[in-house]
């Protein structure tokens, strides 16, 4: 009747190499089901290729064509052709021509542009007078990597390329002082860059996690099943679960930035209410996303690798570690899709800066914008069935 | 009542493949309101399947029917409401009290006061002074009721029980099922499924699937009258031999042995008795022809529907 046989003493057990059967056994097993997990296998070797390719060619510590504003108070041709000079150093790019102040103001403390170039009025006729006037180079500090380079060779090169200018001619020197100013982080400290970038770069990292396994989570406990089967619509689950942890962002935040107040001396020249409150959307859109990644994800491994394929480039490509203005233009779209992106200009402009909403329109909305897109493709990938 | 018509769930034709092999095969059934439904059948046979279907969990490839009179396809979100789901797998929430777990779900069906309605289920399944301890302590039997308790909180028509009791003690299965049963005097239809025999005798209806096909349905009386089976019982010395000799002969469908006797089947009666005829005769041998159990019909069905289906 039994079909199951007692191993026979002719099949008995062999010890002598029981270390390495067993070593052996477990290695099989692994690799088995590494193979069978096909996302994880792609994650591995797609990561590392496509991570490197990525960044290889994206950081750049020594920017160029930086996006800057001139304000011309004064129309003349050898302000035309200094311009032009600046231009030709390659390190500036004018991409605003204001003629107010106020608007010049506004382009560096929403980081709009790193630079400003003031050509003041009568700047031609004090040339000619030989009376040296000053030209001002306004430069957003606040990330001292990106300003530097430009700042440090501004009179050397500017001169260089004016050397055969009609109006200037072969001068042994400048007929005119180039007065740098380094606005915002005058010492070019670069903690006064860092601290506010770590709130945006930490809150990305812990909010992301959370909720990136929440979804996930349950279908591995096998709650999901019930949840699915009672009365409960998608949008409800993703508030539900987002929400709680928002709270949590929002202490985090409030640590981070008194931490970096009070113990690194970063200060808060802006209003403290709006930094609260566009922090609070920053962080809703990171859990949005990460939750999104929930809903994507078939276990907690994988949306673990997501949040980390997300991270990364968050980091890198933000202009958190390195200057955004520096990076080539694919990569810059890449980071204006990141929260993060946005949310260091945010953060900083308001704590370095003392920026106001009326200087961060396009970077709250671009942050409430990706929220909206997480939270709607959340929606729409959560499964209502089990089909 | 919805339908008003007196039957809870009326599905024609369902069908459900899962990368192309077939789970669920044409299946029709129909259950009365305030009826135990059984729903047996083998691992894999579908019935998990055809239960995620009837709740709107799964939409089926084809076929089509009413769940309280609503349509399974357009209107499964109605069905959520007036239906409670026990999943096999346990799955309430293992890290929220057993208060937490009952409000919880409470306020999802949006029930008035889910508080005092959690509060009397905890009276209801006698977790009194154990409501703040965590369901994932809690041991099999008691899971159990708790997923019941859970389920039947919204005051629910109709209740999908898929294999609740598997893995729990006997004297907690009893009390489960005559949990059931008060339920069901109250008005309430269950559909449940099961692997256990005696839980199938305790149920007004059963149907049996294999290999997503429903081969049989009725009273239990019913299906196995149906069967048209045969079977002797056989007590003795040296069963075993006994049986190993008697198995493929013709007219021998199946031979089981239960306890201490040996229980020889077919459904032709006449190639039945003549196989067996040899060893009728053998001394220490006791022969007497008797009704097929519950269990003598199934595992004939699904020997049966092997072979057709596989």
């Amino acid at each position: 009747m039994s079909t199951i046989q007692a191993t026979g003493p002719e099949r008995g057990i062999r010890d002598r190499f029981g270390f390495w059967r067993r070593t052996y056994a477990m290695m099989a097993k692994e690799f088995i089901q590494l193979r069978r997990d096909r996302v994880s296998f792609a994650m591995m070797v797609a990561i590392p290729v496509m991570q490197l390719l990525l960044f290889g060619y994206a950081i750049n510590t020594t920017p160029h064509h930086l996006p800057s504003a001139v304000l011309i108070q004064e129309e003349s041709d050898l302000a035309r052709s200094v311009l032009k000079a600046l231009e030709n150093t390659a390190y500036f790019r004018f991409v605003y021509e204001v003629h107010d102040v106020d608007d010049f103001d506004n382009l560096l403390k929403s980081g709009k542009v790193l630079f400003g170039v003031e050509i003041p009025r009568g700047f031609e006729r004090a040339v000619r007078r030989g009376d040296k006037p000053a030209l001002l180079v306004a430069a957003d500090a606040t990330d001292p990597v990106a300003a530097s380079a430009a700042l440090g060779s501004l009179g050397m090169l500017v001169q260089t390329a004016l050397q055969h200018d009609l109006y200037i001619g072969d001068a042994p020197a400048l007929p005119f002082e180039i007065r740098a100013h380094a606005r915002y982080n005058p010492a070019a400290e670069s903690r006064l860059n860092i601290v506010p970038g770590l709130v945006g770069t930490i809150l990305t990292m812990t909010m992301l996690i959370f909720t990136a396994l929440s979804v996930t989570r349950e279908i591995e406990r096998g709650t999901m099943e019930s949840l699915l089967s009672m009365p409960i619509k998608p949008v409800e689950v993703m508030l539900g679960k987002i929400i709680p942890y928002i709270l949590v962002g929002f202490i985090q935040a409030f640590l981070i930035v008194n931490i970096g107040v009070f113990l690194f001396g970063v200060p808060v020249l802006g209003n403290l209410l709006l930094l609260a409150a566009l922090s609070t959307l920053f962080i809703a859109a990171n859990l949005a996303i990460g939750y999104t990644f929930s809903t994507i994800a078939q276990n907690q491994l994988q949306a673990i690798q997501m949040s980390f394929m997300f991270f990364l480039p968050s980091i890198l490509l933000s202009g958190f570690m390195f200057p955004f203005a520096g990076m080539p233009v694919w990569a810059q779209y890449v980071g204006e899709c990141l929260p993060l992106t946005h949310y260091l200009r945010i953060v900083r402009a308001i704590m370095l800066k003392g920026a106001t909403m009326q200087n961060l329109h396009f970077d709250t909305l671009a942050l409430a914008a990706l929220m909206l897109l997480a939270m709607t493709i959340a929606v729409t990938r959560f499964r209502r069935t089990l089909d | 009542m919805n339908g008003g018509n007196g039957i809870a769930i009326d599905v024609k034709g369902l069908s459900k493949s899962f990368g192309g092999r077939e789970v669920v095969h044409d299946l029709s059934m129909q259950v009365r309101r305030g009826s135990i439904y059984g729903f047996l059948g083998p691992n894999g046979s579908g019935k998990t399947t055809t239960i995620r279907i009837l709740c709107g969990l799964l939409t089926p490839d084809s076929g089509e029917g009413t769940c309280l009179g609503y349509d399974i396809r357009r209107d499964a979100e109605k069905i959520k409401r007036q239906v409670g789901y026990m999943t096999q797998r346990f799955s309430l929430y293992q890290d929220l009290s057993v208060r937490e777990n009952l409000e919880f779900v409470a306020r999802l069906y949006g029930l008035a006061d889910a508080r005092g309605a959690a509060r009397d289920m905890v009276k209801r399944l006698g977790l009194s002074g154990r409501e703040e301890q965590l369901a994932g302590e809690l041991s099999g039997g008691w899971k159990q009721r708790l997923a019941l308790g859970a389920c039947t909180l919204p005051n629910p028509q109709l209740l999908l029980l898929d294999e609740p009791t598997a893995g729990v003690d006997p004297k907690a299965r009893r009390d489960f099922w005559n949990e059931i049963h008060a339920l069901a005097a109250e008005g309430l239809t269950v559909l449940v499924s099961t692997h256990y025999m005696d839980e199938a005798e305790r149920c007004h209806e059963i149907a049996y699937i294999a290999y997503g096909h429903l081969l049989a349905n009725g009273t239990v009386d019913e299906v196995i009258a149906k069967s048209a089976l045969t079977t002797y019982t056989v007590t003795g010395e040296d069963l075993n031999a006994l049986a190993a000799e008697l198995i493929g002969k013709a007219g021998i469908d199946m031979v089981a042995p239960f306890g201490s006797s040996l229980h020889v089947s077919g459904r032709d009666v006449a190639a039945l008795e003549t196989s067996i005829g040899p060893w009728r005769e053998r001394s220490g041998l006791h022969w007497q022809k008797s009704h097929p159990s519950l269990e003598d019909v199934f595992i004939e069905l699904m020997n049966r529907s092997r072979d057709n289906f596989q």
